[in-house]
């Protein structure tokens, strides 16, 4: 067998002859995608309000994790340690309006951008220094969300799906679905979208930047909880994670950074794409290739579409 | 009243371009580079040579590098760790296929290699900038990491999948391999970092360097005042790599001793990136204070408190520097952009008219 024949033909023959195993890959490549699709709506929601690229979204998402995990483990019940997380969170956007955005207004956006690098350092630091660095198990009984798999026999195998699985992708789309009518029928909302297309605008017809800044770091903050939630169930929780989190910014790319639809469609191609990659193809070059499939794609997106797939078009003007 | 530039005449254009323009500053580098050379080898113990000052020349050089590339082109980067591997991981291929060629002659040669590999991750660049970029670089640090762990030919098909270096010798001296001496290795290092530092300061004092900055104030101007775009930042990738890649061998080979991939992963691109953002961005000078503060404030937080009785976990202090490294970049950006380097340039100002207020 030569070796244009096991890229191009083989891999293609495993898919037809064992679809259970393709259709179980395609699976897990949705729900990896859909993660990587959540931590990306976090930035969009950021980016859209407050033009700040905010890399600082992946570690949110261990930081809550943690932090939820954290205070559980010092005896706080399931819930109530839900509830201060989201407090949490809040003081979080506050302290990042106050600190970080409201001093930096106005500065070049790769000011602000290499500023939500020191946001991550400081995150990790403080999540650690508080909590521990060590890996800490997430508490899934404790808040009733399901355990272990179900198993289907389809297409002459066995096909296993967790059942946590499920209900991410159940609450997931839950969420997004609030936030889309969130953004479309409250008073907030409107607010929120007017900012996102002219801050000048905004400001002119009375919508204080500060409060929509808090709100929408918020909103991200209480996405990168729900994310943390099921992203530590399926693996430990601790700061390991963040280069997983990274993906997140080729999803971007591939999805344009203003689109929340994009960050979704992006994520789930991100997702079943690497994973397909690595199943299929993997195996050829050594394996391991999940590491950087997404960003590859993301640079040859950058290269011949660099606004994505839903993005705005970016015209530079002199 | 020691800084009075008073009676300093600049009679032609020569001294009126000339790096360090006032008397005192020239004395001040000679006695820098002097302390530099004799006085700290001569009363430094083998802790300072080896855990203070190689390592930090070695993050200055990257520093360097990596401002060439993001302080003056204006062009972020996040790969920087994979391009300082790609010269440690040259140099050890090169070292082991030619071993009878100077060591330090292939410390060199691998940051072309590390130059190469950077104009290839810099060609986006000619089509996106800002975080599109940095996304992009993203690409080569993960992709370079995946190799050095999955390529085998790469590390000599060691077991271990890490490179050890070899002991290598200069006229008769082990320059590197675990018995060579501290002192050795930091005149190497310091010799080279001395003589890119100089390098570098010709090249971004001189046309390259003007057209590099042209670039980063406004790339649309720059263009229409005549300046090729792409070979102007392909050039930038290309230096800042070469300076990248050299001081990645030059870790290895004459720090570390040994490496596995890791050592080249994200974290160590966000920690050059933080020496320049506080160093400064664009200033020369920047880079080094910057890397002595990030590479020493570790330092200080573990053996500073014991003194004092507070005895702190290794761990805590990992902690605690990652939060002190946090709020410091928020801080310098929004308090002294231009970082340290700047804060020098206003005490300078101030020592000329002190004790007058202006």
């Amino acid at each position: 067998m030569g070796p244009l024949y096991q890229i191009f033909i083989d891999p293609f023959v495993q898919m037809g002859t064992a679809p259970d195993l393709f259709v179980q890959t395609l699976w897990e490549g949705m729900v990896g995608g859909m993660l990587y699709a959540l931590i990306a709506l976090g930035f969009v929601l950021i980016f859209k309000a407050s033009g700040v690229f905010n890399f600082a979204q992946g570690i949110m998402v261990v930081f809550a994790a943690l932090t939820l995990v954290g205070l559980y483990n010092i005896g706080v019940p399931a819930f109530l340690a839900l509830g201060l997380t989201i407090a949490v969170m809040f003081g979080l956007a506050f302290a990042v309006e106050r600190v970080v955005l409201r001093p930096l207004v106005n500065q070049p956006d790769i000011i602000l951008f290499m500023a939500t690098f020191g946001l991550t350092y400081f995150l990790i630091g403080a999540g650690e220094f508080v909590f521990g660095g060590d890996p800490k198990v997430m508490i899934t009984e404790q808040l009733y969300l399901p355990k272990g798999a179900v198993t289907y026999k389809i297409l002459g195998g066995i096909i296993s799906v967790q059942k946590l699985d499920v209900a991410a992708a159940v609450i997931a789309s839950v969420m997004v679905a609030g936030l889309a009518v969130f953004f479309s029928k409250t008073r907030i909302g409107r607010a929120l979208r007017a900012v996102a297309d002219s801050h000048a605008a905004a400001l002119s017809v009375g919508i204080s930047l500060e409060q929509i800044w808090v709100i929408v770091w918020f909103a991200a903050g209480l996405v990168a909880l729900v994310t943390g939630i099921f992203w530590g169930a399926r693996s430990d929780v601790s700061f390991a994670l963040d280069v997983i989190a990274l993906k997140a910014l080729p999803v971007l790319i591939l999805g344009g950074l203003t689109s929340i639809p994009g960050a979704i469609v992006g994520g789930l191609i991100i997702g079943i794409g690497e994973k397909m990659w690595e199943f299929y193809w993997g195996p050829l070059i050594g394996g391991g290739t999940d590491a950087w499939f997404a960003y590859v794609i993301a640079l040859v997106f950058l290269l011949f579409k660099p606004q994505g797939l839903f993005g705005e078009k970016i015209i530079e003007r002199v | 009243m020691l800084y009075r530039e008073a009676g300093q005449f600049k009679t032609n254009y020569a001294s009126d371009h000339a790096v360090f323009p006032i008397l005192q500053d020239r004395i001040g580098i000679f006695v820098i580079l002097f302390i530099a050379f004799v006085v700290i080898p001569r009363t430094g113990n083998d802790f300072i040579l080896n855990a203070v000052m190689i390592p930090f020349l070695i993050f200055a050089l990257a520093s360097i590098g990596l401002n060439l590339l993001t302080g003056y082109t204006g062009q972020l980067s996040l790969g920087t760790g994979a391009f300082m591997g790609v010269g440690a991981y040259a140099c050890y291929k090169l070292t082991t296929i030619f071993p009878d060629v100077n060591i330090i002659i292939w410390i060199i040669v691998s940051g072309f290699f590390s130059a190469a590999t950077g104009v290839v991750f810099g060609l986006p660049a000619v089509r996106i900038k800002g975080f599109y970029l940095a996304i992009a670089t993203l690409a080569a640090q993960f992709f370079l990491e995946w190799c050095f762990t999955r390529i085998p030919w790469i590390y000599n098909y060691n077991v271990s999948a890490a490179i050890e270096v070899p002991q290598r010798e200069l006229l008769g001296i082990i320059i590197t391999g675990p018995r060579a001496t501290a002192e050795t290795r930091y005149y190497i290092v310091l010799a080279l970092v001395v003589a890119m530092t100089w390098m570098a300061s010709n090249i971004v004092h001189g046309r390259i360097g003007r057209t590099w900055m042209a670039v980063r104030d406004m790339d649309i101007a720059a263009e229409l005042m005549g300046i090729r775009l792409l070979p102007t930042k392909l050039l930038a990738f290309a230096v800042s790599s070469f300076y990248c890649g050299v001081s990645g061998a030059m870790m290895v080979f004459l720090w570390y001793g040994g490496a596995e991939s890791t050592v080249f992963n994200i974290n160590q691109s966000f920690t050059i990136l933080f020496m320049i953002i506080i160093g400064g961005l664009g200033s020369l000078l920047g880079s080094f204070l910057g890397a002595a503060l990030i590479y020493i404030l570790p330092i200080i937080l573990r053996f500073v408190p014991p003194q004092f009785g507070l005895p702190v976990h290794a761990a805590t202090v990992e902690h605690i520097t990652f939060m002190v490294v946090g709020a410091l970049i928020v801080l310098f950006l929004i308090a002294e952009p231009a970082g340290l380097a700047r804060l020098w340039q206003i005490a300078k100002q101030k020592l000329r008219v002190w004790p007058f207020p202006y």
